[in-house]
Parts: C-alpha cells; sequence; structure tokens
C-alpha cells in the first residue's frame, strides 16, 4: 500500500506496524503529531497498545522503562528540550538493557527558542548508549524503526535505539510511502521475547547495587560488546529487510557518486538529498565530488569511514550542531577513526543550526571550497562556520 | 498451635542491610503480608535501594524494579499497563518510595500517575528527610528538626515550615484510597492494605518510618516513637475512602507531644516555646481532621 | 586472556539475602528469659530484621499450663542486630539485652 505520510506520520505508522504493547508519550514541537496519530489510531481501534498520556517525557522513558522490563515492546517520541530531559533515564533504559524504541525529531535547544532542525539535542545523547539511526526521508523513518526493533531486541545486542528525523523538512513535509503489510512485518519482527522480566514467580531485584569491587565495570563492558555487536547485527537486519521489502539501504553509510571523488562530503540526515542533488550538478561541469550520509551514529561506522577515506583526497563534514570541543561531533569522531588510517585534509563545516536553510548554492560553495583544499592539500581553518550573516563568501 | 494478628508469612528477608532498628524495614515487612507474592514493587533511590543488599543479593521474595529518584508513579504506571496488557489483571504493583522521593522529586510523577488513574499501590515510608544521603531535609520534615542542612547554629536554623501534607495532596487528586498508618499499628497498616486492594484504582498509603539514625533515638525506641507519634496526634491515623474521612485511632486522652519530641535527638534544641508552638499546631491540624471527617461523613 | 563477565546483561539480583550473617553487627544480644514468656508473638511482630522464628511448644520452657500449647519464639543470632526493639516492646520484659562480649567463644 502506498500512502502521502508527514515524517511523523510514517513514524507512527512504523512504530503501529511494530506493534508495540505500551506507548508512553509527551507532546513537545515537532514531534506531537506522532503521538496524536497514534492516538487516533488506538482512538479508532486500529492499533491495540496502552498509551500513558504521561506528565513529563522524563516519565514517557521512566514509564517505558518500566513496562518493557515488564515484558512488552514499547515506543514514545520526543524532541530537543523533552530528549535533554529524558537524560537520565536514557542512560538507565541502555544499563538496564531494554531494547526500547524511540523516535527523535531534532530540534534546536533554546535560548534561543527555536522548534527548527538542528542536530544537537541528538548529539547530546550520543554517549547515553543508545542505538542513533538518522533518517534522510519518511520511507527511510517507516522502516529505520521496523529494523531497529529487531535489531535492538536480538539477545545479544538489547540496546535501546533512536530513530532520528529531521525538524518539518521530514516531520511535516508529505512524500509517497510504502506501507509493508503488516503480515509481513508480523513475520519479520515475530513476538517480542524479552531476555528478562518482572515475574512474581522468580523474585529478582533489577539493576541493583555495586560496590566499585563488584562488576560495575564488567557490566559497563558488556555494553560496549553489544554496541559492538550491533554492528554486525544492523548488517544482517538490513539486508534482510531489502530483500523481503524490497529497499536497499546500505546499512552504516549510503554513498553517493563517492567511486573517484576528488572530495567527499559527509552528512547526516536530509541534508544527504540536498547534497546528492548539489553533487550531479557539480558532476555535469566536470568536478568530481561525491556524498556519504552515515546513517549510524552509533555504532559509530569506523570501518566504512576509513574505507571511503581511500577512495579519496579530501573529507568535508557538515555538522547541524556544535560542541564547543574540536569542531563538532560527527566531524571530531570522523577525524579520531581517520587517524592513522588515511593522511587527507579533513574538514567540518558547522551550518543550518536553528533550522536555518541549507541551499543547494551554500552546498555548491562549500564542494568547491573542499575541492580547493584537496587540491592543495592544506586545511585553510579546520571548523568552519558557514552563511554566518554578513560573511559573503556563501552567500 | 499460636495465635497472630498479623499474617505469618514472610516476604522480606533477613541478612538485609538496613541499620539497626530501621523502622522502613518494619514497614515493608507488614506491606508484603498484607499484599503477598503476587506483587511487583519499584524502588527509586532511597534506603530501600540499598536495604536488599548489594549485587547479587535480594531480600524480598517479590520481583523489584530499581528505578531513577524521581520516577516512581511514572514506573508503577509503566508496570501496571504492561501488566494489563500481557493479561495479568491480579498482579498487585507497589511503588514504595521515601520522602523525599515521594514529596519533593517524585511529587510531579506521582501526581499524574495517581490522576491518570492507574492501579497501583504508591507507599511513602515516611522517615521525614533525606536518610540514604545522611539526613538532609525534605518537604516531609517536621516542624523544629534537626537535620544535616537545617542544622541549627548561631542562627538556629532548624526546619521552620510545617510539614507538606503529602496525604492530603493526595485526596485532592479525587483518588479511591489514601491512608496514612505507621508501624506501631501493623494491625491497622495491613487491615488498610486488605481493604486497598479490593479497590481498583490508586491506592496511597503515607506510613511514618522512624528512623534511628535520622531521627537521634535509640534503636530500641523506633516501636515506641511510632506509637507515641499517634499518642499525641503529631501524626493521626485515618483513611479516606472516596473522599470520605475515617479517623483510624482517636487517642481519648493525647499526650503531650513533648514525649514524643523529647525521645529525638532531632528535637533536643527546642525549647518551650518552640515546643508549645508545635503543639499549637498539632492541636490545630488534629482539630482540622476530625472537622473532614465530620464533614465528609455528613455529605450523605 | 580470560576475562569474567557476569551472565546477566544487566544486574539482575536473585541470591537471597540470608547469605549475609548479620549477627556480626551485634552490640548487644536480646536473650529471652522464657520463664517469663507469655508467647504473645509482639517481639516477633516488631523485629526489623524478620530475626525471630516461631519453635514448637515443647522446645523452651513455659510460666504457665495454659500456654504450653502455644508456639514459642526463638531468636535467630545469625541474623539479629541486636536493635532492642523485642526488648523493649515485650509486655512482660522477658527479653534482657546483655552485651555481646560476654558470649565471645561460646559458639562456633
Ligand atoms: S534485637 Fe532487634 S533484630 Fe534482634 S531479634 Fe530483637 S528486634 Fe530483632
Ligand atoms: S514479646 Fe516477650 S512475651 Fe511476647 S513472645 Fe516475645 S519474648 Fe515472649
Amino acid at each position: 500500500m502506498r500512502m502521502i505520510l508527514t515524517g511523523n506520520e510514517s513514524a507512527a505508522w512504523g512504530a503501529k506496524l511494530s506493534r508495540p504493547k505500551v506507548i508512553a508519550a509527551y507532546p513537545i514541537t515537532p514531534q506531537t503529531s506522532i503521538i496524536e496519530t497514534i492516538a487516533d489510531f488506538i482512538a479508532n481501534g486500529e492499533m491495540d497498545a496502552r498509551y500513558i498520556r504521561v506528565e513529563s517525557e522524563h516519565s514517557a522513558m521512566a514509564a517505558c522503562i518500566a513496562a518493557q522490563n515488564t515484558g512488552v515492546r514499547t515506543y514514545t517520541a520526543t524532541s530537543a528540550h523533552g530528549l535533554a530531559l529524558m537524560h537520565e533515564v536514557l542512560i538507565w533504559a541502555s544499563g538496564a538493557r531494554l531494547p526500547i524504541v524511540m523516535s527523535v525529531v531534532n530540534r534546536a535547544m533554546a535560548p534561543p527558542w527555536s522548534v527548527w532542525t538542528d542536530q544537537l539535542d541528538t548529539m547530546a545523547e550520543r554517549d547515553s548508549g543508545w542505538i542513533q539511526v538518522y533518517t534522510q526521508n519518511n520511507q527511510e523513518v517507516l522502516d529505520s524503526i521496523i529494523m531497529s526493533y529487531k535489531i535492538a531486541e536480538k539477545h545479544n545486542i538489547l540496546m535501546p535505539t533512536m530513530v532520528i528525523e529531521d525538524a518539518f523538512i521530514l516531520s511535516h513535509t508529505s512524500e509517497g510511502v510504502e506501507i509493508p503489510d503488516q503480515k509481513d512485518v508480523d513475520d519479520f519482527l515475530g513476538e517480542y521475547n524479552p531476555a528478562f522480566k518482572l515475574d512474581p514467580d522468580e523474585p529478582a531485584g533489577f539493576g541493583s547495587l555495586i560496590m566499585p569491587e563488584g562488576p560495575y565495570m564488567e557490566f559497563r563492558y558488556k555494553m560496549a560488546l553489544a554496541m559492538e555487536e550491533a554492528r554486525n547485527e544492523i548488517k544482517k537486519v538490513v539486508e534482510e529487510y531489502n530483500e523481503k521489502f524490497n529497499r536497499s539501504y546500505s546499512p552504516f553509510i549510503e554513498e553517493y557518486r563517492t567511486e573517484d571523488a576528488d572530495a567527499i562530503m559527509v552528512v547526516l540526515g536530509t541534508i544527504g538529498s540536498t547534497a546528492k542533488d548539489v553533487v550531479d550538478r557539480m558532476r555535469e561541469k566536470g568536478k568530481k565530488v561525491g556524498v556519504a550520509r552515515v546513517r549510524y551514529f552509533r555504532p559509530f561506522p569506523a570501518d566504512e569511514m576509513r574505507a571511503l577515506a581511500k577512495k579519496t583526497n579530501m573529507i568535508g563534514v557538515v555538522d547541524r550542531s556544535y560542541s564547543f570541543g574540536p569542531g563538532a561531533d560527527l566531524y571530531a569522531e570522523t577525524k579520531s577513526v581517520l587517524y592513522g588510517y588515511a593522511n587527507i585534509p579533513v574538514k567540518n563545516y558547522v551550518m543550518g543550526l536553528g533550522g536555518r536553510d541549507i541551499t543547494p548554492q551554500i552546498l555548491e560553495k562549500v564542494f568547491n571550497d573542499m575541492l580547493s583544499i584537496a587540491k592543495e592539500g592544506v586545511v585553510d581553518r579546520e571548523v568552519e562556520w558557514v552563511g554566518l550573516q554578513g560573511d559573503k563568501r556563501w552567500s | 498451635m499460636k495465635k497472630l494478628t498479623i499474617p505469618e508469612e514472610e516476604y522480606m528477608l533477613p541478612g538485609h542491610t538496613a541499620c539497626l532498628g530501621c523502622g522502613a524495614t518494619i514497614a515493608m515487612r507488614y506491606v508484603l503480608k498484607a499484599l503477598g507474592k503476587n506483587t511487583i514493587l519499584s524502588i527509586p533511590a532511597c534506603c530501600w535501594a540499598v536495604i536488599p543488599g548489594v549485587y547479587p543479593h535480594r531480600n524480598l521474595e517479590v520481583p523489584l524494579l530499581y528505578t531513577a529518584f524521581e520516577v516512581t508513579g511514572a514506573a508503577i504506571s509503566g508496570i501496571r499497563e504492561a501488566l494489563d496488557a500481557l493479561g495479568k489483571e491480579d498482579v498487585n504493583v507497589v511503588g514504595f518510595a521515601g520522602d523525599g522521593g515521594t514529596a519533593d522529586i517524585g511529587l510531579q510523577a506521582l501526581s499524574a500517575a495517581a490522576e491518570r488513574g492507574h492501579n497501583v499501590f504508591y507507599i511513602m515510608y515516611d522517615n521525614e528527610a533525606y536518610m540514604n544521603t545522611g539526613i538532609q531535609r525534605s518537604g516531609s520534615t517536621p516542624m523544629g528538626a534537626w537535620t544535616t542542612t537545617t542544622p541549627g547554629g548561631k542562627k538556629r536554623m532548624y526546619k521552620w515550615e510545617p510539614k507538606k501534607s503529602v496525604a492530603e495532596i493526595m485526596v485532592a487528586h479525587h483518588i479511591p484510597y489514601v491512608a496514612t498508618a505507621t508501624i506501631a499499628y501493623p494491625e491497622d497498616m495491613i487491615s488498610k492494605l486488605k481493604r486497598a486492594k479490593e479497590i481498583k484504582g490508586p491506592k496511597f498509603f503515607q506510613i511514618l518510618s522512624p528512623c534511628p539514625t535520622g531521627w537521634r533515638h535509640s534503636p530500641d525506641k523506633t516501636v515506641e516513637v511510632s506509637r507515641l507519634a499517634v499518642q499525641t496526634n503529631i501524626f493521626p491515623l485515618y483513611e479516606v475512602i472516596n473522599g470520605k474521612y475515617k479517623i483510624s485511632i482517636k487517642p481519648k486522652n493525647p499526650k503531650p507531644v513533648k514525649e514524643y519530641l523529647r525521645l529525638q535527638g532531632r528535637f533536643r534544641h527546642l525549647t518551650e516555646e518552640e515546643i508549645a508552638m508545635i503543639q499549637k499546631n498539632v492541636d490545630e491540624n488534629w482539630k482540622a481532621l476530625l472537622k473532614k471527617e465530620r464533614c465528609s461523613q455528613e455529605e450523605e | 586472556m580470560s576475562i569474567n563477565l557476569p551472565k546477566d546483561p544487566t544486574p539482575i539480583a536473585k541470591v537471597p539475602s540470608t547469605e549475609n550473617k548479620t549477627g556480626g553487627w551485634r552490640t548487644f544480644r536480646p536473650v529471652i528469659h522464657y520463664e517469663k514468656c507469655i508467647r504473645c508473638y509482639i517481639c516477633w511482630k516488631f523485629c526489623p530484621d524478620a530475626a525471630i522464628h516461631f519453635a514448637p511448644p515443647e522446645a523452651h520452657e513455659s510460666p504457665k499450663e495454659a500456654l504450653a500449647k502455644f508456639d514459642t519464639v526463638e531468636i535467630n543470632y545469625d541474623f539479629c542486630k541486636g536493635c532492642g526493639i523485642c526488648a523493649n516492646e515485650c509486655p512482660v520484659n522477658a527479653i534482657e539485652l546483655v552485651l555481646e562480649e560476654n558470649f565471645r567463644g561460646d559458639e562456633e
């Protein structure tokens, strides 16, 4: 079945098809239409789930944690401040090894108040122990939710997952979306089979105290191993999904015309579609550029990034957030995995914060900047804020 | 052969790590005796997060979900809805949280859970301060008390504000069952829990649980202090069923609150005037409670 | 290299706390003088450590014939922390708190 859906409706459909039994929801722009759509599904009897209308995002995640620990599949969604409010319990969810799947609609953090897209909210949670997958279109939003349950719920993984979409550009924009058959999704996901659960027949304390000489560190190490193992499961599940549902996702990095590229732009989310367009135009003019859209930021695709660097002379990393460290997050991670593997210039382009438009014109200028660095072999400045008001270079 | 006034079954094991004479431990013993094995507990940061012992040890014969400090209301909502979705409506879901986790940091989640009407128990074991972190003032610390954040000093910086009435806050949520209880009256507490068990919806208990370590009384006095709290009317026992108040124990000749205060080091510094002020406060609250009982019963 | 990792993915505490013998915390030992004990079970009721259990009627002497048919109580010194609540609450003062050091070397 094909439908015209917004990104948020696609997320709601992804959730519906995955049959979570408990949903805990709290509104926040631009996420709200996800939980409204789900409310409609439930109100119309199209979805069989308990819907807890919590009083905060913190409680949304806490209720999901408790429900999932009781042995059911759960789902929630949030954005920006809601995600930040969850911070404590996000870390709880991963430490408790609960394969919760949550949609996050990327939105800027205040002040200044802004409801538009920006990736600081999810980047600030990169160390929370959640798998993070960034999407580029509404189809990918829907498909990624289904795939994420399958990956997260494997007993060798048991890590919660954020399925991330850009505010408005996806969340409130309609596209044609192919809706898989419920039966096929049921076959693909299977019944939820919890690795452990609260059960009066088996008294146990979940998440109890551990002294420094106890296995605290070992439990954290097991999480690190699970996140590593997730690479294998992601690969397997994406391939299985592609086959079953006739899709063509690359598991970790979607590459576009990177084969003989002099410079490759590394991006997250919807910037990928704009960049691909610009690449086509520039290729017509004989400029050899390519795009690599990172899907999974956690676990970070280290091998794939290293292989990518072997194909080119320069990498420009676009970040729609800033971390006040040595550049922004995607850049810092990219550079760190390339260290010792590829001796090519890497530059960070910070742009589009607070939902500022990332136009083809700007990206073309960035590509040209990247090409000149590729040619000269030196980076003029490591971190460039692109498109600041008054800066004529990019307009 | 034996004649017992409370259930014999034991769901709390010895070997736990509570302080000598811990009132909160006695409270848990009774709660589980009343509710039985078909129960799931959720416990946030509080003394009871530590009492069961260090991993891999447990001291309860029921499953227990440890959670973050402020989430008990949300956690029991999640457990309840998941159980119902699985068709396990018969399992009791119990949040068991301290006064800090209830009156302060967890009040929002509790309020929302109560308002949504989940079929859960919320038990506030009230030891009147943040005891697990070492006796800091909470909203439930009584007037006049010493704590490490109301240490007195030259400026007599004690906790002078009145104790927050969480049970009354819960009554204002129009939930079907609210009660106070304390460990010196196990039969009262257990009969209330059993009554509440028959009611579908949110059930809230505030259980005064003396803490020898924080209240600065000798550990053998835990039950005596609890009894005096009722006999002096500083902590009246009552229940509110569907908005109707019923006082469980009305002391014929209430003892002066001074008898209660003098057993506890946390009130040692109080002057006669200050004790008189507390007595006045106790008398007023008691009168107000009698009035609520009368008015709510009259409505019939 | 072999690393010892816990089997569970997250701490799931299943071992009963009765492995921990908290009797070692005791400064005072409650001693029941059975010749006074009226088998009212108040001590059993209030013990915060669930360290008092029942014993068959004949296990200990009884002050009155009429009481002798009832179960009696015993304190489990493996766990009793010596808080003294039982002694404080016993209506007939049948429980005496004795300094633990008087018992050193008695057992084990
Ligand atoms: S002294 Fe305390 S712990 Fe020991 S048996 Fe008596 S009440 Fe229980
Ligand atoms: S409280 Fe005293 S009289 Fe009652 S059973 Fe215990 S020891 Fe015996």
